[in-house]
């Protein structure tokens, strides 16, 4: 009953899209009000409808209905109550209709905070939403519907990919899908301006915060996920460059560089073609991630299951959408009015350089994603391009653009000085040749490109936190009054320091991590000692225990540093036998933010067991970077500008016909 | 400036970064990218020593064996030739005798595969696609490969 409730309430969602698609559009084509509001009402009721399909799904894991084939084929009675609520969108068909759940939500929130939209906007914005929205939930009923029965059920669930059975799961997919699906409104944003044939600055205004948002749980939904493959997967990486993680990252990239563009248009009123473009790109690039991930062209632990119908659906929805999109720009766009001009030295000029190494940064990443893929097709040969086509490539891009990255706040608009910027950063440049000079010293030569690159990152963070300290004056004015003047600082003068600082902190992480980890392999028995750096570590007894689905094996180590314990770790061994799979589960002891990571190979005849040992120096940075980022990115959020003094469109409404 | 120059003068930078990253990428492509084959194929392309190459097949029946210090060897084979592997750590949680597996490496001077990585599938209803899609051309597909849960110890 409730599967047939829940299949009913998407195919009501699926109606009410197909109405939010065309009703708005042909009500802002009419100038009719009445016709225009419907894209309001509906967008509210498809949230409504598809929670309560979502809903039903997770009532149906929750109670274990093994009548239905999807919750058979990913639960299991025995599994703790936090999976069977994260495993709903732990498999294909869940994962699917979160995605549409996302998708309306952010509809919903356009339809319920867009009052200061201008009513034609706001209509035409939805109904672009809705023909999304409409293509996946069609996808969704018919080749992957959640809610199909089984005609016999089975007494028992097959459980979820143990792999899977991690709080990671309860964050990680919500929050790179809120960061995904954020950027459709920016998106139907585009595409409404497009129709409607004028743009300015209002209109990025009004873009911003949402691309804001969707960029901040982008950020955060990447770093999760990276985290939870560093201390799930056992071996102790971060990154893999793995194609899937790849489709995440492309994204981000071009949303970095939409955000930083349209902060151009919005002061400036310039950039707007590309803007526009930049919008519909890194939309387009989420639905590319989703068609990699989710169609089985690629194998990971991302593809659930591959079923080719689905891969030629998703690719005619990335086909028609891309394309139409494109096609509409090509159209439309040399109509848009070009805006105001910028010297090349300026920071109009030095935002577009971000957004020229970013886009670049972003090209090479594709083309190590496709060109596999291509080449698989073309001529059957089957590559793999790893971490050093990357690191050939995507490194050498993003060291300009560091460098860039400071002096950019320091440039005026319109026409900036280049001499004055650099001469405010006499500091932080002093700081990075220290910072290089004191880490040559400390590891006595060694690889030259890691002090240089932690060079870099001091400049970086050193720069953002002067840049703030020159705006409210500290050391030149009395301590007081600049503390005052800290207060009254705008929230995004304070997001753009704190994000561009967590660039710099994320390098540290990333370049300590990557040139000073150590790493030691043994076969240990019980009262074994390893030493890594400093540490010594002691296999202090192996024990057996009985989880809820699984059985473990529970290695337990005492860790101790000059002879002092400093902590126990016990990593595990889990079997689980419905799936007959084993994962590790490492252990980590987290020392400042460098951590000792243990994971466990196989038990050998002998009592001895495999270990795998690591020490991460500064590893944690990897994450506070990002976190550091996405919070920068909440203050700029909660920026009052940015939602007080709503702003007003360039020209009347009466005039709404393309700018010829 | 004027607005033309002003516009050369971006569309030139933006010209000169992207024949930079196309030059990086050319490169890249050339160096680093790895080849996948079977152990068939490696015999016919008569593969030169220390080239890298990913080696994909069936971890043969019978043929694993732990040397110490986490040494071992085991033997890859695709139905039509097998190719002896020798690796050094911990070998991934699903490394079965009678399984699909994926390792990266290059061969040694006596004809054998050093492996440095060695991938196996992720639960029972994955096999590297890579290796299934060989297995298939060359006939040695059997349908149970992918479902048999545990199979072969």
């Amino acid at each position: 009953m409730i599967a047939e409730a829940g299949h009913y309430a998407l195919v009501l969602a699926l109606g009410l899209a197909i109405v939010q698609s065309i009703v708005p559009m042909l009500g802002a084509r009419w100038r009719d009000s009445g016709l225009m509001n419907v894209a309001r009402s509906s967008a509210l009721a498809q949230l409504l409808f598809v929670t309560l399909s979502f809903g039903a799904l997770t009532m149906l894991h929750v109670t274990s209905d093994f009548s239905v084939v999807n919750v058979f084929e990913n639960s299991h009675s025995l599994k703790p109550l936090l999976y069977k609520i994260t495993g709903v969108w732990g498999n294909h068909e869940g994962s699917m209709l979160l995605w549409v759940l996302i998708l309306a939500l952010f509809g919903a929130m356009v339809a319920a905070f867009g009052n200061n939209l201008p009513l034609s906007l706001r209509a035409r914005v939805l109904a672009v939403q809705g023909w999304i929205a409409a293509a996946f939930y069609f996808f969704i009923l018919a080749t992957s519907n959640p809610f199909l029965r089984i005609v016999s059920p089975p007494i028992e669930g097959r459980d979820l990919n143990p792999i899977l059975q991690d709080i990671g799961l309860a964050i990680h997919p919500p929050m790179l899908y809120l960061g995904y699906v954020g950027f459709s409104i920016s998106f139907s944003f585009a595409v409404a301006a497009l129709i409607e044939g004028r743009i300015d600055a209002a209109w990025a205004r009004w873009v911003r915060p949402w691309t804001l948002m969707a960029w901040v749980f982008l950020t955060l939904g990447i770093a999760m996920g990276s985290y939870w493959a560093y201390y799930e997967l056992g071996w102790g990486g971060w990154w893999f460059w793995d194609p899937v993680e790849n489709a995440s990252l492309m994204p981000w990239l071009s949303g970095t560089a939409l955000l930083h563009s349209a902060v151009v248009m919005e002061k400036r009123n310039a950039l707007k073609v590309w803007t526009i473009l930049l919008a519909i790109v890194t939309f387009s690039l989420s639905l590319l991630g989703t068609f990699l991930v989710r169609s089985g062209v690629l194998t990971s632990v991302h593809t659930f299951a591959s079923d080719p119908s689905r891969g030629v659906f998703i690719l005619l929805i990335l086909c028609l959408f891309i394309g139409g999109s494109l096609a509409l720009y090509a159209w439309r766009a040399p109509s848009l009015r070009q805006g105001g001009l910028f010297a090349p030295i300026s920071r109009e000029g030095a935002l577009v350089l971000n957004n020229l190494f970013l886009t670049t940064a972003c090209v090479t990443v594709l083309v190590g994603t496709l060109y596999p893929l291509g080449l698989e097709v073309l001529t059957g040969d089957k590559i793999s391009v790893g971490a050093p086509f990357f690191n050939l490539t995507f490194g050498p891009l993003f060291v300009p653009l560091l460098i860039a990255v400071p002096f950019g706040p320091l440039l005026a608009w319109k026409r900036g000085d280049l001499l004055a910027a650099a001469q405010r950063l006499f500091a932080a440049g002093v700081a990075a040749l220290m910072a290089v000079a004191l880490v040559w010293a400390w590891v006595k030569g060694g690889p030259v490109l890691a002090p240089l690159a932690i060079g870099l990152a001091v400049f970086v963070i050193v720069a953002a936190i002067s840049e703030l300290a020159e705006r409210i004056g500290l050391l030149r004015v009395p301590f007081r009054t600049a503390m005052h003047r800290a207060a009254g600082l705008p929230r995004s003068n304070w997001g753009t320091a704190f994000a561009h600082a967590g660039l710099g902190v994320a390098l540290i992480g990333i370049v300590c991590e990557t040139t000073w980890n150590s790493e030691r392999i043994a076969s240990m028995k019980p009262n074994d000692t390893a030493a890594i750096a400093s540490y010594s570590v002691r296999l202090d007894s192996l024990v057996q225990r009985q989880g809820p689905n699984y059985r473990e094996q529970i290695a337990q180590f005492v860790v101790s540093r000059d002879g002092q314990v400093v902590g126990t770790m016990s990593p595990s061994k889990r079997n689980f036998a419905t799936r007959g799979m084993s994962t590790t589960e490492a252990a980590l002891l987290t020392r400042g933010a460098s951590q000792l990571y243990i994971s466990l190979g196989e038990a050998g005849a002998d009592g001895a067991i495999a270990v795998r040992i690591y020490y991460k120096p500064l590893v944690l940075l990897i994450w506070f970077g990002p976190m550091l980022m996405a919070f920068g990115g909440l203050l700029s959020l909660s920026d009052r500008r940015l939602r007080v003094g709503a702003p007003k469109p360039a020209r009347a409404p009466h005039d709404l016909q393309p700018a010829e | 400036m004027t607005r033309k120059q002003r516009r050369l003068t971006m569309i030139g930078g933006a010209l000169a970064v992207l024949a930079i990253a196309a030059a990086l990428v050319l490169n890249a492509l050339r160096d680093s990218i790895v080849f996948f084959t079977t152990p068939a194929v490696a015999a016919e392309k008569q593969i030169p020593p220390g080239k890298r190459f990913r080696l994909g097949g069936l971890v043969e029946q019978g043929s694993l064996t732990r040397g110490d210090n986490l040494a071992v060897s085991f033997k890859v084979t695709d139905g039509t030739a097998t190719l002896p592997v020798t690796y050094k750590g911990i070998l991934p949680d699903l490394f079965r005798e009678g399984q699909g597996i994926i390792s990266e490496g290059a061969l040694d001077a006596s004809g054998v595969f050093r492996a440095d990585t060695v991938l196996a599938k992720h639960d029972e209803n994955y096999m590297p696609k890579e290796v299934a899609d060989a297995l298939k051309k060359q006939g040695h597909w059997k349908d149970d490969y992918g479902a048999k849960p545990g199979a072969a110890k």
